[in-house]
């Protein structure tokens, strides 16, 4: 049986989908990675599509899906590496991708992540930071 | 039984051939500056020799059939070329109609029953009639593939990505912005922020001539497109007419970043990208 | 709608069960390659494409579908007939409305294909069944 597998690193898990997904590849994925989050604390998913040629609505709603679910076990979600073809794709089709955050890639997705995860940070302890100018709007 | 005429055409092929180069040559508007005689005289051999080769007495009433191919394809290439080399429909007619003149002519000459002579001449008439149709097809397709290449020529030289500062592109839109275009515009700003690895774009409208409310849903889609790449798009070159328009027409465009100029929208990217231009130390230089 | 074309090439599957549906895309996309289709052109069909199967076989415990390449002057083209034995659509322009479905998904099934292919054209009788026909041309 086909499985994607889930990679951990540090507070994050990574996620490259290599295959075309079929719908039982994508409904698992969900699972795992909702189960993964919650078991492991991770703040935050990246997941790399870059070698994903056809996103239509179900897979749009699974990524979706993956988004708001680890936001309610807080933890943010990236999409990086999303192809032209597949962008242009999903706005024609009107599927506006939801609940996740998109990178360009891997790296910029990772700084993303990072980002996202310190502002929630400095939050909670207080905006006395040092850091605190790099995070201005 | 009567006489076979495409039998007496393949016994008279040399002779169709030189009456019909005499035909052609006697127009006075002979291409000669696009076509040497040799090689007209060329190419009208190579049709009238597949002509006679494939001609027998069942398939002259039938013009569709399979027979033909051969001559159908020599005469379309012939055609296509000619719309190439700039011919006129009416320059590449004659090449056809002409050789029709040949073989009525020679079907005059040695058919003497006039009832033969009338079927062989209204065989001969629609047979070549549906070369002729045959030629103006493949004619208008040969000029309608030079259009659509200068069309795509256009296309592209018309929606150029400039990267304007490592991690910026632009890409200034000049003229009206239609679904086609737009496609065009998308795929080229999309796949130049992959190659690039650029975070922002700025699309700058300056050269636009209208924004209607489709223009704005064309701008919408490319804006949305770049943000699910994980790139963020500007929009720029807003003059105040299409400040207007825009809100008359009840466009929300509250969801996107739009600059007066391409100038403020480029000092905007550099705040998302916390870059800092200054100018440089004056004292140093003497 | 669909205007005269002719078809040159032509193609019969069946899908019945989940793991058709990558064996279809694939056959789909060798199609789109063969006439030249555009990378965006070729995602938009198959994108259509998948929505459409997955409608068929969540709707309709599968059908058949008609891969052929069409030709319209000098444009080439795909054509995809999805026919159905399933409980058929009650309301066409009701499911053509952009936010309404019935199923569980985003309610974008119908529409949001409708606007990824150049023509489109649906036939429905309840109880007996669906057919929808797409085209995308190659440089449509």
């Amino acid at each position: 049986m086909d499985k994607i597998p889930i990679l951990r690193m540090g507070q994050f898990l990574l996620v490259t989908i290599q295959v075309d997904l079929y719908d039982r590849l994508a409904l698992d994925l969900e699972a795992d990675l909702v189960k993964m989050v919650s078991k492991t604390g991770a703040r935050g998913i990246l997941i790399d599509i870059s070698a994903v040629s056809i996103v239509d609505s179900f897979m749009g709603r699974i990524i979706g899906n993956i988004g708001v679910m680890s936001k309610l076990l807080d933890a943010e979600t990236v999409v990086v590496g999303m192809q032209p073809a597949v962008a242009i794709t999903l706005v024609e089709l009107g599927l506006p991708l939801k609940g996740v955050y998109t990178a360009l890639n891997v790296e910029k997705g990772m700084d993303l992540l990072k980002n996202k995860i310190q502002l929630d940070e400095e939050e909670e302890i207080g905006p006395d930071d040092d850091n605190s100018n790099d995070l201005t709007e | 039984m009567a006489i076979e005429i495409t039998k007496l055409f393949k016994k008279k092929q040399a002779v169709i051939l030189e009456r019909w180069m005499t035909n052609q040559l006697a127009d006075e508007r002979l291409r000669e500056d696009l076509m040497s005689n040799e090689d007209l005289r060329a190419e009208s051999e190579e049709l009238i020799t597949a002509l006679v080769a494939s001609l027998n007495e069942s398939n002259i009433e039938n013009p569709e059939s399979g027979d033909f191919d051969h001559v159908i394809e020599i005469l379309a290439g012939i055609s296509i070329s000619r719309a190439r080399q700039g011919y006129s429909p009416r320059e590449t007619g004659v090449f056809i109609l002409s050789l029709k003149e040949a073989l009525i002519e020679i079907a005059q000459e040695e058919v003497k029953d006039p009832k033969e002579l009338n079927i062989a001449n209204r065989k001969l008439n629609r047979l070549l009639d549906s070369f002729s149709i045959i030629t103006f097809e493949t004619f208008i397709k040969g000029r309608e593939e030079v259009i659509l290449r200068q069309t795509d020529e256009i296309a592209e030289i018309s929606t150029p990505v400039i990267r304007v500062w490592d991690g910026i592109l632009a890409l200034p839109i000049i003229g009206t912005l239609d679904s086609a275009r737009t496609q065009v515009v998308m795929e080229s700003l999309l796949t130049e922020i992959v190659e690039s690895g650029s975070s922002v774009a700025i699309l700058d409208i300056s050269g636009v001539p209208t924004v209607d409310s489709l223009v704005a849903q064309h701008l919408l889609k490319t804006v949305s497109a770049t943000r699910l790449m994980g790139a963020e798009c500007i929009i720029s070159g807003i003059r105040p007419e299409i400040a207007q328009t825009i809100v008359h027409l009840g466009i929300d465009l509250s969801d996107i970043v739009t600059k007066a100029s391409l100038a403020s929208a480029l000092q905007y990217a550099f705040r998302t990208l916390k870059i800092e231009v200054r100018k440089s130390a004056v004292k140093s230089a003497v | 709608m669909i205007t005269a074309t002719i078809s040159l090439n032509k193609d019969t599957l069946n899908v019945l069960r989940e793991q058709d549906v990558v064996v279809f895309r694939n056959r789909v996309k060798e199609y789109a390659v063969k006439i030249k289709m555009g990378l965006v052109n070729q995602t938009k069909l198959i994108t259509a494409a998948s929505e459409l199967v997955r409608n068929m076989l969540r709707y309709a415990n599968g059908g058949q579908i008609i891969i052929e390449v069409v030709s319209r002057g000098r444009d080439n083209g795909i054509r995809l007939t999805f026919k159905d034995e399933g409980p058929g659509i009650p309301d066409i322009k009701l499911a053509l409305t952009d936010g309404y479905s019935t199923g569980k998904s985003l309610g974008l099934g119908l529409p949001g294909t409708k606007r990824l292919v150049n023509e489109f054209d649906i036939k429905s009788e309840v109880g007996k069944g669906t057919r929808i026909t797409i085209i995308k041309w190659a440089n449509g």
